[in-house]
């Protein structure tokens, strides 16, 4: 049978056509990302990098729901310039608690990857208070209705924990026993804080990086 | 089979849905605008959690693609489908099931992000329960459609219902794997991948929703309806198989290249670059067979502007899919990416081919579907010029911001400092933000003038009831 009378057959036969579709627009993800899930390096945590705490993972949920991810990414490319503006650039073992990636495609701000510790936290609060008054023209849009929320009222902090646990982060009975107590008396705004200041703090230890 | 009691086409479904998705294009370029112009007014959310950038942003992608742009592939794909087969939709009233119940979950959608439900995958970003109920009603559409072709008096499936056919699969299975996740609450989930893995999962729906919504689910839209209005059969039906085929196997592949120079490995990254560029033959063997098509018939470039927009909606195609591949290339990503360029090439291709295709579909169908002649042609020319001065302003001003930003910031000066700080060339992109605004205004505009046009011409009119030709029984045993 040649090409032409096969091809006869797909077109006269919805069967085979959607059975076509599925077969030849699943190959490239059979061959190219059902390795990548696979790839031992790509799941194992650098040195230094943990799962995050109570306080650090509420954070991180108002940050998603928040959308910040839209304008800033959380990703240095190793390039001399962006290593040069952000610092160390990212590595895979350093995302391993990242539920979802937050690396974003957009900087409309600067990237926040490497942003724990680079400011105190009394200048978080001023800058997520009123962005204008610590940073010249900046766009950023305020972030006022933080203050006045729990940190407690953004979700179970324990189920959420629990969760987790069973997508493999290593969280102990006890550290989820101790979440809510953890959260008492912080605002949506210190959690949130609390996830900016130890963003990339896991530096892998070898700093010998090369750039492009 | 109890379709063949009913005489004539199910076309009151396929109005509905065009003017949902007239709706949907105002409401969603609203958001647009709003979004574009807290860029340059940053205090334009007045401290309401709900006009925050971060919420709006989603609702405005949203907005576009799931309701603009799947009500009309879903009109166009009814429409076309019952025309191809020659008999009316398979089981009708879950037609009208997949209409209202796609609604009321984009509207219901596009609260809960408002509400800051997002599971933050960039056009997958609605919650759970959201990802569960668009499931049911893709495989519903799914049977109504290919039960359609299940039906059909015509032998040879036509090469339009297999973009559309290539829309229902993939986007299934696109959608189904990049969003599972393990829920906490109704509002809140856990995704099952986790940092690069996750990555590349996400850019491999995200690249290929584009691929198989925007531009197979469109192409669709054009395999009928630009040989319908050009009255010529398309130029090459060789050619548009072969694109076919080719576009869907490697059009998957390419999805990684969002993620150039990231924490992805380096092979990843090389195969998809080497993929967008080999899409760019099956992208223009396309382009090609549309306009050669119309070039049989051009004297009706003159004067229809239904024909106008289509012929438009070609060329953005062919700019955006030449676009594409180039951004793809690492060392040009290493300039465009993160940068407004982004930003103007997804605009090249949702203002120019998708918004414009669809324009010019509906300009031809809505009169048609009603049976009367379009409310004022000469709107129509006026939205014709809105919509390119429109497009092209945008996507002008959006590819000069991107490349300056991309090059400033990778600037160093000859000490090895870097010359600029994010800070100042943050503050230089205001004018080209502007210029954006201005853009997006005149567009907006044009497509308000269309939507009152429809619904004019729809106004005290019912969808009129078209039989299925009757075929020679001769005929149909050799077709």
């Amino acid at each position: 049978m040649n090409a032409l009378s096969l091809h006869k057959k797909i077109e006269n036969n919805a069967g085979l056509l959607i059975f076509g579709i599925l077969f030849v627009s699943a190959l490239g993800g059979l061959v190219q990302v059902l390795p990548v899930l696979f790839q031992e390096s790509l799941q194992t945590a650098s040195a230094n990098t943990m799962p995050y705490s109570a306080v650090e993972l509420q954070g991180r949920d108002v940050y998603i729901r928040e959308g910040c991810h839209v304008c800033h990414s959380q990703q240095i490319r190793p390039l001399l310039a962006e290593v040069k503006r952000y610092g160390p650039y990212s590595q895979a073992g350093e995302f391993v608690y990242d539920r979802p990636f937050l690396w974003g495609s957009k900087r409309t701000g600067p990237d926040l990857h490497r942003i724990g510790g680079k400011y105190s936290d009394d200048w978080h609060r001023i800058h997520l208070l009123d962005p204008r008054s610590v940073v010249e023209n900046s766009i950023m849009p305020a972030y006022p209705w933080l203050l006045n929320r729990a940190a407690s009222a953004g979700g179970d902090i324990q189920k959420k924990m629990s969760v987790l646990v069973k997508l493999g982060h290593p969280y102990s009975a006890e550290e989820i026993e101790n979440a809510p107590a953890a959260l008492e008396g912080l605002t949506e705004m210190d959690v949130l804080i609390a996830y900016l200041q130890v963003l990339g703090t896991a530096l892998p230890d070898d700093t010998n990086q090369k750039v492009h | 089979m109890d379709n063949d009691k009913q005489q004539f086409y199910y076309d009151d479904v396929v109005t509905r849905l065009v003017q949902f998705s007239l709706i949907w294009a105002v409401i969603a370029m609203s958001a647009g605008i709003y979004i574009a112009a807290e860029l340059i007014w940053p205090a334009l959310d007045f401290g309401q959690f709900w006009l925050s950038f971060g919420r709006l942003r989603p609702l405005h992608t949203n907005g576009i693609i799931f309701g603009f742009g799947i009500s009309a592939l879903m009109a166009t794909a009814f429409y076309s489908v019952q025309r191809t087969c020659h008999v009316p939709l398979f089981l009708p009233k879950l037609a009208w099931f997949c209409c209202y119940a796609w609604q009321v979950c984009i509207l219901l959608g596009g609260l809960s992000l408002l509400a800051g439900w997002t599971s933050t995958k960039e056009y997958a970003e609605l919650e759970w329960p959201f990802d569960i109920a668009i499931t049911v009603i893709w495989v519903c559409f799914g049977v109504v459609f290919f039960g359609t072709i299940a039906n059909r008096k015509i032998k040879p499936i036509y090469i339009s219902n297999w973009f559309y056919g290539g829309l229902i699969i993939v986007i299934a299975m696109l959608h189904i794997v990049n969003n599972l996740a393990l829920p906490v609450s109704i509002d809140k989930s856990y995704s099952l991948f986790a940092g690069a893995q996750d990555a590349v999962v996400q850019w491999w729906y995200g690249h290929n929703a584009v691929g198989f919504l925007l531009t197979g689910g469109f192409l669709g839209m054009m395999y009928y309806f630009l040989p319908k209005q050009a009255g010529q059969p398309i130029w090459s039906y060789r050619l548009s198989v072969v694109a076919f085929w080719a576009f869907t196997y490697s059009y998957i592949w390419a999805g990684p290249h969002h993620l150039h120079y990231t924490a992805i490995p380096d092979w990843v990254q090389s195969l998809a670059m080497v993929m967008s560029l080999i899409l760019l033959a099956p992208s223009w063997a396309t382009m090609i067979n549309g306009i050669m098509t119309v070039s049989k018939s051009s004297e009706k470039l003159r004067d229809n502007p239904s024909l106008k927009f289509i012929v438009l909606s070609l060329a953005f195609y062919g700019l955006a899919t030449f676009e594409g591949p180039m951004m793809a290339i690492k060392s040009v990503n290493i300039v465009s990416h993160f940068t407004d360029w982004t930003v103007g090439h997804v605009h090249s291709g949702a203002l120019g081919w998708n918004a414009m295709i669809t324009y010019g579909t509906f300009y031809f169908l809505v009169p048609r579907l009603v049976g009367g002649t379009l409310y004022s042609v000469r709107l129509a020319n006026i939205h014709f010029w809105l919509a390119l001065s429109g497009a092209i302003l945008y996507i002008l001003a959006m590819w000069a911001a991107g490349v300056s930003q991309g090059l400033l910031w990778l600037s160093i000066d000859e000490l090895g400092q870097l010359s600029y700080t994010f800070n100042e060339i943050m503050a230089s992109m205001t004018p080209y933000y502007g210029l954006r605004l201005v853009a997006g205004l005149l567009f907006f505009s044009g497509t308000v003038l269309m939507t009152f046009n429809l619904f004019m011409t729809i106004k005290g009119r019912q969808t009129v009831k078209v039989n299925p030709p009757v075929v020679l029984a001769s005929r149909e045993a050799t077709a």
